[in-house]
Protein backbone atom coordinates (compact mmCIF):
# COMPACT_ATOMS: atom_id res chain seq x y z
CA UNK A 1 0.00 0.00 0.00
CA UNK A 2 1.30 3.54 -1.30
CA UNK A 3 1.76 5.65 1.69
CA UNK A 4 -0.47 8.80 1.84
CA UNK A 5 1.00 12.35 1.74
CA UNK A 6 0.08 14.28 5.07
CA UNK A 7 -2.28 16.90 3.89
CA UNK A 8 -0.34 19.64 5.52
CA UNK A 9 -2.70 22.33 3.90
CA UNK A 10 -6.03 21.53 5.56
CA UNK A 11 -4.44 21.25 9.07
CA UNK A 12 -2.77 24.76 8.72
CA UNK A 13 -5.68 26.07 7.18
CA UNK A 14 -7.26 24.98 10.71
CA UNK A 15 -4.82 26.57 13.03
CA UNK A 16 -4.72 29.77 11.00
CA UNK A 17 -8.54 30.04 11.36
CA UNK A 18 -8.08 29.26 14.97
CA UNK A 19 -4.73 32.02 15.41
CA UNK A 20 -7.39 34.27 12.97
CA UNK A 21 -10.00 34.30 16.39
CA UNK A 22 -7.95 34.26 18.77
CA UNK A 23 -5.33 37.19 17.66
CA UNK A 24 -7.97 39.40 17.77
CA UNK A 25 -8.39 39.76 21.90
CA UNK A 26 -4.52 39.29 22.36
CA UNK A 27 -3.08 41.38 19.34
CA UNK A 28 -5.30 43.36 17.35
CA UNK A 29 -7.41 45.05 20.02
CA UNK A 30 -4.75 46.85 21.49
CA UNK A 31 -4.55 49.29 18.11
CA UNK A 32 -7.53 51.19 17.00
CA UNK A 33 -6.88 50.87 13.27
CA UNK A 34 -7.37 46.84 13.74
CA UNK A 35 -9.21 47.24 16.73
CA UNK A 36 -12.60 48.94 15.19
CA UNK A 37 -13.10 46.93 12.67
CA UNK A 38 -11.11 43.38 12.45
CA UNK A 39 -10.00 43.60 8.93
CA UNK A 40 -6.71 41.74 9.63
CA UNK A 41 -8.56 39.13 11.29
CA UNK A 42 -10.50 38.46 8.11
CA UNK A 43 -7.74 38.63 6.18
CA UNK A 44 -6.23 36.03 7.87
CA UNK A 45 -9.34 34.16 7.91
CA UNK A 46 -8.77 34.51 4.06
CA UNK A 47 -5.56 33.00 4.26
CA UNK A 48 -7.10 29.81 6.19
CA UNK A 49 -9.81 29.77 3.69
CA UNK A 50 -7.39 29.24 0.53
CA UNK A 51 -5.31 26.50 2.91
CA UNK A 52 -8.88 24.77 3.67
CA UNK A 53 -9.67 24.99 -0.45
CA UNK A 54 -6.10 23.52 -1.57
CA UNK A 55 -6.12 20.82 1.85
CA UNK A 56 -9.66 19.51 0.64
CA UNK A 57 -9.22 19.12 -3.16
CA UNK A 58 -6.21 17.47 -2.21
CA UNK A 59 -8.22 15.44 0.18
CA UNK A 60 -10.94 14.31 -2.56
CA UNK A 61 -8.21 13.76 -4.95
CA UNK A 62 -8.91 10.04 -6.59
CA UNK A 63 -5.80 8.53 -4.79
CA UNK A 64 -6.87 9.63 -1.52
CA UNK A 65 -8.38 6.94 1.45
CA UNK A 66 -11.32 8.23 2.70
CA UNK A 67 -10.18 8.61 6.02
CA UNK A 68 -8.53 11.57 4.44
CA UNK A 69 -11.80 13.05 3.23
CA UNK A 70 -13.37 12.59 6.30
CA UNK A 71 -10.48 14.58 8.17
CA UNK A 72 -10.83 17.27 5.53
CA UNK A 73 -14.60 17.44 6.22
CA UNK A 74 -14.36 17.83 9.67
CA UNK A 75 -11.65 20.10 9.43
CA UNK A 76 -13.74 22.42 7.09
CA UNK A 77 -16.94 22.67 9.48
CA UNK A 78 -14.82 23.47 12.23
CA UNK A 79 -12.89 26.27 10.40
CA UNK A 80 -16.47 27.64 9.30
CA UNK A 81 -17.78 27.52 12.82
CA UNK A 82 -14.81 29.14 14.03
CA UNK A 83 -15.50 31.81 11.31
CA UNK A 84 -18.71 32.11 12.07
CA UNK A 85 -18.20 32.08 16.01
CA UNK A 86 -15.94 35.10 15.14
CA UNK A 87 -18.68 37.21 13.30
CA UNK A 88 -21.13 36.67 15.05
CA UNK A 89 -19.32 37.36 18.58
CA UNK A 90 -18.14 40.76 16.76
CA UNK A 91 -20.85 42.43 14.99
CA UNK A 92 -23.70 40.86 16.50
CA UNK A 93 -23.10 39.86 20.03
CA UNK A 94 -20.51 43.21 20.38
CA UNK A 95 -24.09 45.29 19.72
CA UNK A 96 -25.91 44.08 22.58
CA UNK A 97 -25.60 47.36 24.48
CA UNK A 98 -28.16 48.94 26.65
CA UNK A 99 -29.31 52.20 24.64
CA UNK A 100 -28.42 54.59 27.65
CA UNK A 101 -30.99 57.12 26.15
CA UNK A 102 -31.07 58.81 29.79
CA UNK A 103 -27.05 59.25 29.47
CA UNK A 104 -26.11 63.26 29.54
CA UNK A 105 -26.33 64.44 25.95
CA UNK A 106 -24.77 67.64 24.76
CA UNK A 107 -25.68 71.01 25.95
CA UNK A 108 -26.48 69.44 29.31
CA UNK A 109 -25.13 69.33 32.66
CA UNK A 110 -23.56 66.20 33.71
CA UNK A 111 -24.59 64.61 37.10
CA UNK A 112 -22.63 65.43 40.33
CA UNK A 113 -21.09 62.38 41.51
CA UNK A 114 -19.03 61.52 44.83
CA UNK A 115 -16.67 58.50 44.32
CA UNK A 116 -13.25 57.05 45.44
CA UNK A 117 -9.94 57.48 43.52
CA UNK A 118 -7.31 54.74 43.66
CA UNK A 119 -6.06 55.93 47.39
CA UNK A 120 -9.43 55.08 48.47
CA UNK A 121 -9.84 59.33 48.72
CA UNK A 122 -13.24 60.76 47.39
CA UNK A 123 -13.07 63.06 44.86
CA UNK A 124 -16.61 64.99 43.14
CA UNK A 125 -17.34 66.01 39.90
CA UNK A 126 -17.09 69.56 41.16
CA UNK A 127 -13.84 69.34 42.66
CA UNK A 128 -12.14 67.79 39.49
CA UNK A 129 -13.76 70.80 37.25
CA UNK A 130 -12.10 72.90 39.89
CA UNK A 131 -8.84 71.36 40.05
CA UNK A 132 -6.03 73.06 38.08
CA UNK A 133 -4.00 71.50 35.54
CA UNK A 134 -0.08 72.17 34.94
CA UNK A 135 -1.35 75.60 37.17
CA UNK A 136 -3.63 76.43 34.94
CA UNK A 137 -7.50 76.56 35.40
CA UNK A 138 -9.05 73.13 33.86
CA UNK A 139 -10.33 73.90 30.64
CA UNK A 140 -12.92 70.99 31.15
CA UNK A 141 -12.81 66.89 32.30
CA UNK A 142 -12.77 64.12 30.27
CA UNK A 143 -15.11 61.08 31.93
CA UNK A 144 -14.66 57.57 30.54
CA UNK A 145 -16.92 54.71 31.80
CA UNK A 146 -14.99 51.40 30.63
CA UNK A 147 -15.60 47.94 31.11
CA UNK A 148 -12.39 45.51 29.94
CA UNK A 149 -9.06 46.97 29.84
CA UNK A 150 -8.82 48.17 26.34
CA UNK B 1 -16.63 46.76 39.48
CA UNK B 2 -13.29 46.97 40.42
CA UNK B 3 -12.25 48.29 43.66
CA UNK B 4 -9.98 51.27 43.86
CA UNK B 5 -7.40 48.57 45.15
CA UNK B 6 -7.29 46.59 41.70
CA UNK B 7 -7.98 49.67 39.80
CA UNK B 8 -4.74 51.42 42.10
CA UNK B 9 -2.48 48.21 40.56
CA UNK B 10 -3.79 48.88 36.99
CA UNK B 11 -3.17 52.32 37.05
CA UNK B 12 0.95 51.48 38.29
CA UNK B 13 1.33 49.02 35.76
CA UNK B 14 -0.07 51.04 32.32
CA UNK B 15 1.23 54.22 34.06
CA UNK B 16 -2.17 55.69 34.35
CA UNK B 17 -1.66 59.61 35.92
CA UNK B 18 -5.52 60.53 35.55
CA UNK B 19 -7.24 60.28 38.26
CA UNK B 20 -9.13 56.83 38.03
CA UNK B 21 -12.22 56.31 40.09
CA UNK B 22 -14.22 53.18 41.05
CA UNK B 23 -17.69 53.03 41.44
CA UNK B 24 -18.28 49.38 43.33
CA UNK B 25 -22.15 50.04 43.93
CA UNK B 26 -23.09 51.33 40.05
CA UNK B 27 -24.07 54.24 41.84
CA UNK B 28 -23.12 56.51 38.97
CA UNK B 29 -23.09 54.78 36.16
CA UNK B 30 -26.80 54.56 37.03
CA UNK B 31 -27.15 58.05 37.49
CA UNK B 32 -25.25 58.43 33.89
CA UNK B 33 -27.98 55.57 32.26
CA UNK B 34 -25.22 53.44 31.33
CA UNK B 35 -25.95 50.19 33.02
CA UNK B 36 -25.48 46.87 31.49
CA UNK B 37 -27.14 44.46 33.70
CA UNK B 38 -25.50 41.35 34.65
CA UNK B 39 -22.96 41.44 32.60
CA UNK B 40 -20.18 41.55 34.63
CA UNK B 41 -17.84 38.80 34.81
CA UNK B 42 -19.49 37.01 38.03
CA UNK B 43 -22.69 38.49 36.56
CA UNK B 44 -22.73 41.68 38.55
CA UNK B 45 -23.96 44.80 36.72
CA UNK B 46 -21.10 46.81 34.97
CA UNK B 47 -21.11 49.66 32.63
CA UNK B 48 -21.20 50.08 29.15
CA UNK B 49 -18.14 51.94 27.60
CA UNK B 50 -19.44 55.71 27.51
CA UNK B 51 -16.90 58.96 27.16
CA UNK B 52 -18.24 62.59 27.99
CA UNK B 53 -16.06 65.83 27.37
CA UNK B 54 -17.64 68.52 29.47
CA UNK B 55 -16.37 72.09 29.16
CA UNK B 56 -15.39 74.37 33.08
CA UNK B 57 -18.95 74.68 33.67
CA UNK B 58 -19.83 70.82 33.67
CA UNK B 59 -21.60 71.34 30.49
CA UNK B 60 -21.45 68.38 28.08
CA UNK B 61 -19.38 68.89 25.14
CA UNK B 62 -18.84 65.62 23.37
CA UNK B 63 -20.36 62.23 23.85
CA UNK B 64 -19.32 58.81 22.22
CA UNK B 65 -21.80 56.32 22.98
CA UNK B 66 -20.33 53.37 20.80
CA UNK B 67 -23.03 51.00 19.44
CA UNK B 68 -20.48 47.91 19.50
CA UNK B 69 -18.60 46.94 22.45
CA UNK B 70 -15.36 46.55 20.52
CA UNK B 71 -15.59 49.95 19.22
CA UNK B 72 -14.04 52.98 20.87
CA UNK B 73 -13.28 56.36 21.04
CA UNK B 74 -10.00 57.47 19.92
CA UNK B 75 -7.47 59.14 21.06
CA UNK B 76 -7.28 61.93 18.33
CA UNK B 77 -10.84 61.83 18.47
CA UNK B 78 -11.06 62.86 21.96
CA UNK B 79 -7.97 65.44 21.55
CA UNK B 80 -10.17 67.10 18.65
CA UNK B 81 -13.14 67.55 21.81
CA UNK B 82 -10.63 68.96 23.70
CA UNK B 83 -8.93 71.55 21.63
CA UNK B 84 -12.55 72.86 20.77
CA UNK B 85 -12.97 73.47 24.25
CA UNK B 86 -12.03 77.19 25.70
Amino acid sequence: MKLQRFNWPIWTGFLVSLFAVLSYPFIFVRWPVTRDFPWANLLIFCAAALLMFIGVRRAFAPDRRKRSKVIASILTALTAAVLGLFVFSFFVAGRWLPAAHGAPQVGQKAPEFLLSDTNNKSVSLAELLASPIKGKPAKGVLLIFYRGYW
Amino acid sequence: MDTPEVSRDLCQKAGYTFTFLSDPKVETIRRYDLVHAGQGINGQDIARPAEFLLDSSGTVRWVNLTENLWVRARTEQMLEAAKALR
